[in-house]
C-alpha cells in the first residue's frame, strides 16, 4: 500500500462564487427561477381552466334543452270545437280551440278531480301552448278531425324542469313552480308509462316564444344566414380591393398614409360604436327598416372589413416579387399581373383571414342591439328586410328570461353557436394548412 | 316595377354588352384576332362595365335618397286641414296646444318624432295594412296614402325608364366606338384601378361617417345641455319628462359616474388580463416545450373566439354567484352585479388578447440579447425580468393600452353582468354602471329621436370613440417604433 499524503489543512482563499454564502445566493436564484416559471404554469392553467370551466357549464346546463318532456293524451279532435263555421277549410279553425282539445283530454285522464283549482293546477301539467303542436299536426293531416288519437304534447315548463333535474323536487313545496298535487299526478302519468323524454326537435325548427317549450333557432339561424351573406358581400369584394390597391398599385403619399393608420385604427373602434353608426346613417339619414337583416349585414361588414384589408394585405405582400416580375417581363400589364397571378396565389391567406373575419362578425351582439336587432320574431325571416333576430341577440334575449326554461335553452343556443365557430375556424385551419406555402 | 327586378334587368344588359362587345371586337377584325389592340374579352368587359356601372350608381343613389323625397312630396302636399284632424287624434293634448298655431305652416310643424308616426301612418294604409292605424285619423290620411301609393309606383317605373335608357345609350355609343385601333383594355384597367381606389376609400368614409354621425347629434345634445354638466356633473339620471307637469324627472347628465364606472370595471379587467396574460406569454415563448406550446395556443385562441355574449352569460350564471358566495360565507355582502364579477369576466375575455400581443413583442427581441445574457451567466427568469422585459417594455406598454381600449369598448359582457344604477364609488363590490351599458339601455325600445335622453347616447358614443382612438393611437405608434428598433 502506498502512503497517500494527508493533504495540508490550508485556508483556501474564499471566491465570491464558492463557500456558503454563494450556495445560498445560488440556491435563492434557482428558487426565483422556479417561482417564476411557476407562475407562467399557473397563468396558463388559470386560462385554460377558465375555458373548461366555461364550456362545462354550458355543456351541463345545455345538453337537457335538447331533449324534452312529453305527455302521451288521447285527444278527441270535436270538429265542432276547432270548426264552429263548419267549412272544413283548416285555414277557418279557431286556433284557440285546440288547447280547449288538449285540457279536456287532460281532465278526461283524470275524471276524478272536479274542483277549480284541482282543474287549474292540472292544467298546468302540460304547456299552455300544447294547443299549437296538435294545430300543426292537423294542418298535415286534416282526415284526423273527428277522431280520438293518442298524442305525445309537450309537458309544462315546470314539469321538465323537475324531470330534467333544473328544479329539485325534494325542495319546499313553496319553492318550486309545481305543488304535491301536481307532482303526484304526473308520477301517476309516469307510471301509467305516458310520459317519455324525446328529442326536442322544436329548438330546430321553431322561431322565437314566450314559452321556453316552444322556443327554438330557426328564425335565429336564419337572420344569422342572411346577416352574413349580406356581410360577405360586403367586405369580401370590397376589403380584397382595397387590399389590392394598397398593397400593389398605391404610391407612397401623404393620403395612402392616412388611409393606412385609418384603417389599423378603424379595426380597434369598439363594436358598439359601429352600431351607432348604423343607426344614425342607415336607419335615421337613409330610413331603412329596423331590425332587417340588410342593415346588420351592413354594419356588421364595416366592422369586419378593416380585418379583412389586414389579412389581405399580408397575404399579398406573401407572395415573393418575383411572380410579379416574371408576368411583366412577359408582357403582362401590372394590373394583369396582380389578377392572373399574384391574387390567385395569395387567395387561401386571404380566404383564412375572411373566415376569422366571418366568425367574428357572427358572434357580434352590441352593434345589432343598436339597429333593433333584438326585436321579439316568432317566425324566420323571409327576405332582406323582414325584421329578424340573430344567433348572439337571441342568446342575450333568452338570457334575461325569468324562467328556469330559458338557461337551459341560452346555454343550447350557446353551444350551437360555438360548434358554428369552431366549425368555421375549422375550417380556416384547414385552408391554411392546406394551401399555405413557403416560398 | 321592382328596384331588385331593375337591378336584374340591368344585370343582364350588362352581359348582353360584354357578348356584344366581343362579338363586335371580332368582326371588326376582319377574322385576323391578331389586327386587335387588346384581346376580345377586353372589348366585352369595357363595354359591360361602362354600362353597367353608371346605371348602377344610379339605382344605389336614388334607393338611398327615394325614402325621404317621397316622404316630403307627401307630406308638404297634406293640407293643414288633415294635418289637424289626424294630430287631434293621435297627440296628448298639451302637445296640440304648442303645434295648433303653427299648423298653417303644415308638416314643418311637426316635431320630428310626430312627424315619424304620421309617416308610418300613412305608409301602412298606403300598402293596405289598415288593421295598423288608428280608425279615427283613417279619413284624414288617405289622400296622402293614396298619393304615397301613386308616387312609389311611378318611382319605380321611372328608375326602370331611367336605367334601361341610360345603359342602353352607353351600349350604343361604346358599340359604335369599338375599332382595330380602340385601346380596350386601357380602359378597362382605368376603370378598375379607380374600382380600387374608392374601394380603399370606404374605410376612411367609414371614419368619417361616425365622426361625423356622432359629432351633430352630440351637438344638438349640447344644445339642450351644457357640455360642462355632461363632462363634470356627478349625477346621471337620464330620464326626461315626457310630460311638462311630471314630478321627479328633470334628468341630469352628469356623466362622471359613468366614467368612473367603465374605469373601475377596466381596471379590475385588467388587474386579472396583464398579470395572466403576460405569464402566459413569456411561458409560452421562453419556456414551454414544443408540445405544450402545440396544446395551449389553440385553447387560447378558442377563448379569444368565444362571442362576448357568452361571457356575458358566464358572468351571470357563474362567477357572480360564485362571488356573491365566497362573500357571503366571509360576512360579506356582495351586490349579485358587482363591479368585480363583470370586471373578472372581461378579463377573462381580454387574456388571450394580452398573450399573443405581448407574445409578438417577445418573439421581436432578437436572440443575441438574450444569448449575451445567458453567456454572463444569467437564469432564464433572470434573462426574461432584466433583459427581454426592459427591451420589449414599450411594446408591452402598447399591448396593454390596447387592451384597456378593448375594455373600455366592450359592452355585452356588463350590459348583462353590471348594473343600471349609476353610483359614483370606486368599491367594486358594488354594482356600477358604464359609458356602453348606457348607451345599449337607452338606446334598445326607445324611438324618440329628438329628446335629451336619446341624443345624450350619442355624446357617450363620441367620449367613448374619442378615448378609444387616443389610446389606439398612442398604442399603435409605441408599438411601430419599438418595431423598428429592432428590425
Amino acid at each position: 500500500m502506498t502512503e497517500i499524503a494527508e493533504p495540508m489543512p490550508t485556508a483556501m482563499p474564499v471566491s465570491l462564487h464558492t463557500g456558503d454564502a454563494a450556495t445560498k445566493r445560488l440556491k435563492a436564484r434557482y428558487a426565483a427561477e422556479r417561482r417564476f416559471r411557476l407562475y407562467g404554469i399557473l397563468a396558463i392553467l388559470f386560462a385554460c381552466s377558465m375555458l373548461v370551466i366555461l364550456l362545462s357549464t354550458l355543456l351541463k346546463e345545455g345538453t337537457s334543452a335538447f331533449f324534452q318532456t312529453e305527455v302521451k293524451l288521447a285527444v278527441t279532435i270535436d270538429a265542432g270545437t276547432i270548426d264552429p263555421q263548419g267549412t272544413g277549410n283548416p285555414a277557418e279553425w279557431d286556433r284557440g280551440a285546440f288547447q280547449t282539445l288538449v285540457t279536456d283530454a287532460l281532465y278526461k285522464a283524470f275524471p276524478d278531480i272536479t274542483g277549480r283549482t284541482e282543474k287549474r293546477d292540472l292544467r298546468g301539467l302540460v304547456s299552455p301552448v300544447a294547443g299549437v303542436r296538435l294545430g300543426q299536426m292537423l294542418d298535415k293531416n286534416p282526415s284526423l278531425v273527428g277522431q280520438t288519437i293518442e298524442v305525445w304534447l309537450p309537458a309544462s315548463d315546470g314539469i321538465n324542469q323537475i324531470v330534467k333535474g333544473g328544479i329539485d323536487r325534494d325542495l319546499p313545496e313553496i319553492e318550486r313552480p309545481i305543488n304535491d298535487k301536481q307532482l303526484a299526478w304526473f308520477d301517476s302519468l309516469e307510471q301509467r308509462g305516458d310520459v317519455k323524454s324525446a328529442f326536442n326537435t322544436t329548438f330546430f325548427t321553431a322561431s322565437d316564444s314566450n314559452y321556453p317549450e316552444l322556443a327554438g333557432l330557426l328564425g335565429a339561424a336564419v337572420g344569422t344566414l342572411l346577416t352574413m351573406l349580406v356581410t360577405l358581400a360586403i367586405s369580401l369584394p370590397i376589403g380584397v380591393a382595397a387590399a389590392v390597391y394598397l398593397e400593389e398599385f398605391a404610391p407612397k403619399n401623404r393620403f395612402t398614409e392616412i388611409i393606412e393608420v385609418n384603417i389599423n385604427n378603424l379595426a380597434a373602434v369598439p363594436s358598439i360604436v359601429f352600431g351607432l353608426l348604423g343607426l344614425a346613417v342607415f336607419l335615421n339619414f337613409f330610413g331603412m327598416p329596423r331590425s332587417a337583416p340588410l342593415v346588420g349585414g351592413l354594419v356588421l361588414g364595416l366592422l369586419v372589413l378593416p380585418t379583412i384589408i389586414i389579412a389581405s394585405r399580408a397575404a399579398l405582400k406573401a407572395v415573393p416579387p418575383s411572380i410579379r416580375e416574371a408576368a411583366l417581363g412577359m408582357g403582362a400589364s401590372k394590373l394583369q399581373a396582380v389578377m392572373h397571378h399574384v391574387l390567385p396565389l395569395a387567395m387561401p391567406g386571404i380566404m383564412t383571414g375572411t373566415i376569422i373575419g366571418m366568425a367574428h362578425a357572427v358572434g357580434e351582439t352590441a352593434p345589432l342591439l343598436m339597429i333593433g336587432m333584438n326585436a321579439f320574431v316568432t317566425s324566420a325571416p323571409d327576405s332582406l328586410l323582414a325584421s329578424s333576430s340573430v344567433l348572439p341577440v337571441q342568446i342575450f334575449i333568452w338570457a334575461d328570461k325569468p324562467e328556469r326554461g330559458f338557461v337551459e335553452l341560452t346555454s343550447a343556443a350557446i353551444l350551437v353557436l360555438l360548434a358554428f365557430l369552431i366549425l368555421m375556424n375549422g375550417a380556416a385551419i384547414w385552408l391554411r394548412k392546406k394551401f399555405e406555402r413557403r416560398w | 316595377m321592382s328596384v331588385t327586378l331593375t337591378v336584374a334587368v340591368l344585370l343582364f344588359l350588362s352581359l348582353a354588352g360584354f357578348w356584344l362587345g366581343r362579338n363586335r371586337a371580332v368582326a371588326v377584325a376582319g377574322g385576323r384576332i391578331a389586327n386587335l389592340h387588346s384581346v376580345p374579352n377586353y372589348y366585352g368587359s369595357y363595354m359591360a362595365l361602362s354600362a353597367g356601372l353608371p346605371a348602377l350608381v344610379l339605382i344605389l343613389v336614388w334607393v338611398a335618397l327615394r325614402g325621404a323625397v317621397m316622404d316630403w312630396m307627401v307630406l308638404s302636399a297634406m293640407s293643414p286641414e288633415q294635418l289637424e284632424a289626424w294630430a287631434r287624434v293621435m297627440l296628448a293634448p298639451a302637445e296640440l296646444e304648442t303645434l295648433l298655431p303653427s299648423i298653417a305652416d303644415g308638416a314643418s310643424a311637426l316635431s320630428q318624432t310626430h312627424r315619424q308616426l304620421l309617416l308610418i301612418n300613412i305608409s301602412n294604409l298606403a300598402i293596405g295594412q289598415a288593421q295598423y292605424v288608428n280608425p279615427g285619423v283613417i279619413d284624414s290620411i288617405t289622400p296622402a296614402a293614396g298619393h304615397l301609393a301613386q308616387l312609389r309606383g311611378l318611382a319605380d317605373w321611372t328608375l326602370f325608364g331611367v336605367v334601361v335608357a341610360l345603359a342602353g345609350g352607353v351600349l350604343a355609343f361604346t358599340w359604335s366606338k369599338i375599332g382595330p385601333e380602340f385601346r380596350a383594355r386601357n380602359n378597362v384597367e382605368r376603370i378598375i384601378t379607380a374600382l380600387l381606389v374608392l374601394c380603399s376609400t370606404i374605410a376612411v368614409l367609414t371614419t368619417v361617417g361616425i365622426v361625423l354621425s356622432l359629432l351633430f347629434e352630440s351637438i344638438r345634445f349640447f344644445t339642450k345641455v351644457p357640455i360642462t354638466e355632461f363632462l363634470f356633473g356627478l349625477q346621471w339620471s337620464p330620464q326626461t319628462a315626457i310630460r311638462a307637469d311630471q314630478v321627479g324627472s328633470s334628468g341630469a347628465f352628469g356623466a362622471v359616474p359613468l366614467f368612473t364606472g367603465t374605469l373601475l370595471i377596466a381596471t379590475i379587467a385588467m388587474f386579472v388580463a396583464a398579470p395572466v396574460g403576460l405569464m402566459s406569454a413569456i411561458y409560452l415563448s421562453e419556456y414551454a416545450p414544443k408540445r405544450v406550446r402545440g396544446l395551449v395556443k389553440p385553447v387560447l385562441e378558442i377563448l379569444a373566439g368565444v362571442p362576448t355574449v357568452v361571457f356575458g352569460f358566464f358572468a351571470i350564471l357563474t362567477v357572480a354567484p360564485f362571488i356573491r358566495d365566497v362573500g357571503a360565507a366571509m360576512g360579506i355582502p356582495i351586490s349579485s352585479q358587482s363591479a368585480l364579477a363583470a370586471g373578472v369576466v372581461m378579463g377573462i375575455m381580454i387574456v388571450p388578447f394580452v398573450s399573443s400581443l405581448a407574445d409578438d413583442v417577445i418573439n421581436a427581441v432578437p436572440q443575441s440579447l438574450r444569448d449575451g445574457s445567458y453567456g454572463l451567466g444569467a437564469t432564464k427568469s433572470e434573462t426574461i425580468k432584466q433583459v427581454l422585459l426592459p427591451a420589449a417594455l414599450p411594446g408591452i406598454v402598447g399591448a396593454m393600452l390596447l387592451a384597456v381600449s378593448r375594455a373600455i369598448g366592450e359592452t355585452m359582457i356588463v350590459v348583462m353582468a353590471a348594473g343600471l344604477q349609476a353610483s359614483l364609488t370606486l368599491n367594486p363590490l358594488e354594482s356600477v354602471t358604464t359609458v356602453t351599458v348606457q348607451i345599449k339601455s337607452i338606446l334598445v325600445g326607445d324611438q324618440e329621436f329628438d329628446s335629451a335622453k336619446t341624443l345624450s347616447v350619442f355624446a357617450l358614443g363620441l367620449v367613448l370613440f374619442l378615448v378609444t382612438l387616443a389610446l389606439n393611437v398612442v398604442a399603435l405608434r409605441i408599438v411601430q417604433k419599438y418595431r423598428e428598433k429592432y428590425d
